[in-house]
């Protein structure tokens, strides 16, 4: 029988939240298509993780537990995962767009000859998956079209993990085959490069700068609005890829994930990576040249402007309100 | 060491994009291309480590004829050599399709490593890259910061999410996805650009035939706004008055 399988992430037995987020968007799918869904999880000492899905409305949870799979390697999460699906054949695979997934799903889709669909922000009838292209310029229906299984990813906050349903499940426990010699790489232990020193999530308002700003010196218009508003300084990930702002004022999915009360965004177009950062943001404001820039499809308000006439002006203004 | 660097063209950002006459993809008329931003960052690293280690960067490109301006353009960065691999039909094929006559022609040169960027700045798929590795039977890494070559094998720091990283060792051949921001992008110069011109450009058909898509692209379209956004227009001046009224009564956060 056809099914929906969701791959659930954990890391030393924590789960990944998004992966609440993949099953609440694989139970919703199944719904659709009047299939079972079902969940697995892999890695070692799984028994607390197993047992909270157990009580979700699932038809099996795979608990796949194996010394090797102690610590993500993406060789490890293929081999394995290649059984698991010939054993529990499911018709759909769903797995949360996070950076392991990432890794390891183009590989594992390629051994069953699929294309994953990575990045889906919508599931409507058909099925049809909607992911977005052009940095979000566009959005895309795509379909699978072969018999295989179908991998797909879900962008972050596309589905809600609080939808899930309760349930009971049945706990299957799968021995995998693999061999340590088919594991090619070997990672070491996750780092921070350094103790993080602004917690941008916790800031009221934040006023954040991209592209748009074109030059290192110009953000100094940026930061006399920041400080005229009281707001932290923040930046997509261009500005910092450029060394212009340190990393740590990153907004985005390779960065922090920020909830103030305003946003003010500046010369950022909106791609999704970085809208999934600030999408918790109360008020969004978006100065930015580009009429069709994805950033005013978020935003409460827009202006579509030159931001070195627009910024200046601003600050002026809070400024003169403020006095 | 001999390095490939497989490199895709897309629209350059700021092109104004339209929606083509079947609806399928956008319309190409006019719109001018450029390197993916995220393969800038993989020849980058390719570069260096050719600058560290010695050996040969070879770039690699699917798609029509007009790639080869980006396959020129990295030369001009230094790469030593180009190979186009000529492909009208890249709309018609997936991810596997794409990735498989890459793979051909990758395996016709042997290099000990492959770089690409993590993505592509127009499907975003994020994918070609591992694809690849899986089908050259290649271990691999993604999302990569950092690249150090010790004999045989490869250290990498990968990022992961929120603000964490994590060091991969693995033996060569092995294919690794860069990340940007690892390194300072480097211009052509006026002698690379000269140079450019003597170095060679190989043109490959390709090997295999388009096999049936595992998922095809039915439609794109504009994204419906997801907020009801209220657009403030007049001059600078009046555009911020109007912004700190929405500040002070409605944000309240002045």
């Amino acid at each position: 029988m056809s099914s929906v399988l969701v791959l659930m992430e954990q890391r030393g037995g924590i789960w990944n939240r998004m992966s609440f987020e993949a099953l609440a968007a694989g139970q919703q799918l199944a719904a659709k298509l009047g299939i079972e869904c079902s969940a697995a999880v892999l890695g070692e000492n799984l028994d607390t993780l197993a047992s909270e899905l157990t009580g979700k409305n699932l038809a099996k949870v795979f608990a796949v537990q194996y010394e090797l799979l102690k610590t993500y390697t993406s060789d490890g999460y293929v081999v394995v995962l290649e059984q698991l699906l010939k054993h529990a054949a499911p018709a759909y695979v769903l797995m949360p767009h996070t950076y392991q997934v990432r890794d390891f799903a183009p590989a594992l889709a390629t051994r069953f000859k699929q294309v994953l669909i990575s990045d889906v922000i919508a599931i409507h009838d058909g099925p049809i998956f909607v992911r977005q292209l052009l940095q979000g310029k566009l959005n895309a229906d795509y379909k699978h079209s072969s018999a295989g299984p179908c991998f797909l990813s879900v962008q972050a906050g596309t589905f809600r993990a609080e939808a899930i349903e309760a349930g009971t499940a049945t706990l299957e426990n799968f021995t995998p085959q693999l061999e340590a010699s088919q594991i090619r790489s070997t990672p070491g232990e996750p780092f921070r490069e350094a103790a993080q020193t602004i917690d941008l999530s916790a800031a009221p308002v934040i006023v954040s700068v991209g592209r748009g700003i074109g030059e290192q010196e110009n953000i100094a218009i940026i930061e006399e609005l920041a400080s005229a508003l009281g707001a932290e300084l923040a930046a997509s990930r261009p500005i910092c890829d450029n060394g212009w702002l340190p990393m740590e004022r990153q907004v985005g999915s390779s960065g922090q994930t920020v909830s103030p009360k305003l946003y003010l965004a500046v010369g950022i177009s909106g791609a999704i990576q970085h809208l999934v950062g600030m999408k918790g943001s109360k008020t969004v404001i978006a100065i930015n040249k580009d009429e069709n820039a994805p950033i005013f499809e978020v935003a409460d308000y827009g202006v579509v402007g030159d931001l070195f006439e627009i910024v200046p002006a601003l600050t002026k203004a809070v400024l003169a309100a403020k006095s | 060491m001999k390095i490939l660097v497989a490199i895709k063209q897309v629209p350059e950002r700021d092109a104004p994009i339209s929606i083509a006459a079947n609806g399928k993809w956008i319309d190409e008329g006019g719109l001018s291309y450029t390197i993916n931003e995220p393969d800038a960052y993989a020849l980058e690293e390719a570069l260096q480590l050719k600058e560290k280690t010695g050996g040969e960067v070879v770039v690699l490109c699917a798609g029509p004829e007009r790639v080869t301006s980006t396959l020129r353009e990295a030369l001009a960065k230094g790469a030593d050599r180009a190979i186009h691999i000529e492909a009208d039909d890249l709309g018609e094929r997936d991810t596997l399709g794409v990735a498989q006559l890459l793979a051909d022609a990758a395996k016709a040169e042997s290099p000990d490593l492959i770089l690409t960027g993590l993505q592509s700045d127009d499907l975003g798929l994020g994918q070609t890259g591992v694809v690849l590795a899986e089908l050259l039977g290649m271990p691999h890494a993604t999302i990569i910061m950092q690249v150090e070559v010790t004999g045989s094998s490869l250290k990498v720091k990968r990022e992961l999410e929120d603000g964490w990283f994590q060091h991969v060792e693995m033996p060569l051949p092995a294919l690794l996805t860069i990340q940007s921001g690892g390194n300072k992008l480097r211009y052509a110069t006026l002698m690379g650009i000269k140079k450019a011109k003597t170095k060679e450009t190989k043109t490959v058909q390709p090997a295999a035939s388009i096999s049936s898509k595992a998922v095809t692209l039915e439609r794109v379209y504009l994204p419906e706004k997801q907020k009801q956004t209220e657009m403030l227009t007049g001059t600078p001046a009046e555009v911020a008055t109007k912004l700190v009224e929405k500040l002070k009564f409605e944000v309240r956060v002045i």
